[in-house]
Order: C-alpha cells, then structure tokens, then sequence
C-alpha cells in the first residue's frame, strides 16, 4: 500500500516525516533498528534538500512516497530543486586527525551505509531519490 | 529537544532529551559554544533521553569537541542510547569521543 505525504522544506517538519516513514516501516513488517536506518536515511535526505537543494527553508516542497510491501519498504523522494548530482558530494573523510575531520557529507554516508538501494534520477520537473530497506538486510548491522 | 546544564565541580554537564536533527542542531551547538566562550572546557554531554540524533548532531559535537581540544578541554559523552551510539559507529566518532556508561564515570574522568 502506498502512502504520501507532502511538506514544506523546513527542518521543524523532519519529526513528522520520520513517524510517517516509522508507520510505513511497522507495515513492511521491518523491525526497530531497520525502522531507526529508514527515518534517520530520510531525514538526511530531506535535510540535504532543503540545505543544498533549496538552498534554505521555506523555499520549496517536499514530496514522500512510501510503499510498504511484506518485508520491503521503498520510500521516494522528490524535491523541484536544482539538479544534484550526488558524485560531486565528497566523502567525510572520518578517519582524518580530529583537526582535518570534515564532517560535512556524512548525510549521503549514511544513507548509503544503512540503506539497501540510494538511487538518485533528476529530470527536467526536478529530482528523485528512492530508498530501499528489506527486512533480510544486514545493512547497518555491526 | 531539552537541554539543561549543570555545573559539577569544574566539569559542566550537559543533559539533553528529546530529538536532536537539524531543527534541534543549532541549539545545542550554541547552549555548547556558550560553555566554551565562558572557558568552560571540560564538559560531559549525558544524552541518556536522546531518542534519535541526526548528522546534524553529530556535527555539533565535533565541532564543539575540536573547540574544546584546542584549549586542553574535552567534550566527553554519558550514556548513548543504543540507537544513538549506533549514529555515533557508523559515523566511526566512537574513537573520537571518550563514552561512559554513566553521568557520574564521565564526570569522574576528568
């Protein structure tokens, strides 16, 4: 069953998209931990969108698509910002001297590190990342 | 997010609750950078009722833990939820950061 929900890009709203990503999760029958990777991946995403895509709050729309099947939860993304092209996003370079550690990058990171499919697509009406989770994943996992 | 700030004989503890992600971020980056204008360096960060921390959190702490090294200071962490440790791994900040199983080790470390 698909569900949406659409919200202003601003940071205050990131609460409400994680429950609506949790309750989608508890219907692909994910447990807590795969639940925990789907909303902190989402909420990285949105938070990307607004920060680099808009470039601030309030400056455009969210739009989230959720689609839980047994076992499998798949959550779409779409913003109207400009093209992102997430290759020219460089790695946190996390194993740096404390001095040299930069941080920035670790959203994307993250994604990709708790997630089992990140794909990014942008088209001429704006673009779309879509967020695969399966329940038999050991992604994330220790 | 809550935060509250206490002093412990020269060490600040610092309990924060609730949710910490980029809306939330920014407060506790300042309610720390605060600490650190007024030379108070040595700080325990109890984050026992965070239920979820973000990227933007984790951001926080580096940077005010970056502050604090430069002056001999430490910014060291008190009880991590099983979830936001996991943050914490997964970003590989858990040989940065010293962690403590309890407020009172934390501050006891210093």
């Amino acid at each position: 069953m698909a569900r949406t929900l659409t919200v202003p890009g601003s940071y205050d709203r990131l609460e409400q998209v994680c429950q609506f990503v949790a309750q989608a999760a508890e219907s692909a029958g994910l447990d807590e931990g795969q639940s925990s990777h789907c909303q902190l991946a989402v909420d990285e995403a949105c938070t990307n969108i607004i920060e680099h895509g808009y470039g601030g709050e309030h400056l455009g729309q969210i739009w989230l698509t959720c689609e839980a099947e047994p076992g499998e939860l798949t959550i779409t993304i779409r913003d109207t910002a400009r093209p992102f092209d997430p290759n020219s996003v460089p790695e946190p370079n996390l194993s740096a001297p404390l001095d040299e550690m930069r941080i920035g990058g670790l959203g994307l990171f993250f994604m990709r590190q708790v997630m089992d499919a990140v794909e990014f697509s942008s088209d001429s009406a704006g673009n779309t990342l879509v967020l695969v989770k399966r329940r038999d994943s050991a992604k994330g996992d220790a | 997010m809550q935060i509250a700030t206490q002093d412990s004989g020269a060490v600040s503890v610092v309990a924060v609750s609730g949710r910490v992600d980029s809306s939330t971020a920014p407060d506790l980056e300042n309610a720390l950078k605060k600490l650190v204008d007024a030379e108070k360096t040595q700080i325990v960060l109890d984050l026992l009722n965070v239920e979820y921390m973000s990227s933007a959190g984790l951001r926080a702490m580096v940077s005010t833990l970056k502050s604090v090294k430069r002056v001999n200071g430490d910014l060291r962490v008190a009880n991590p939820s099983p979830r936001v440790e996991e943050v914490l791994r997964l970003a590989g900040l858990t040989s940065i950061f010293a962690i403590y199983r309890s407020r009172e080790e934390a501050v006891g470390s210093f």
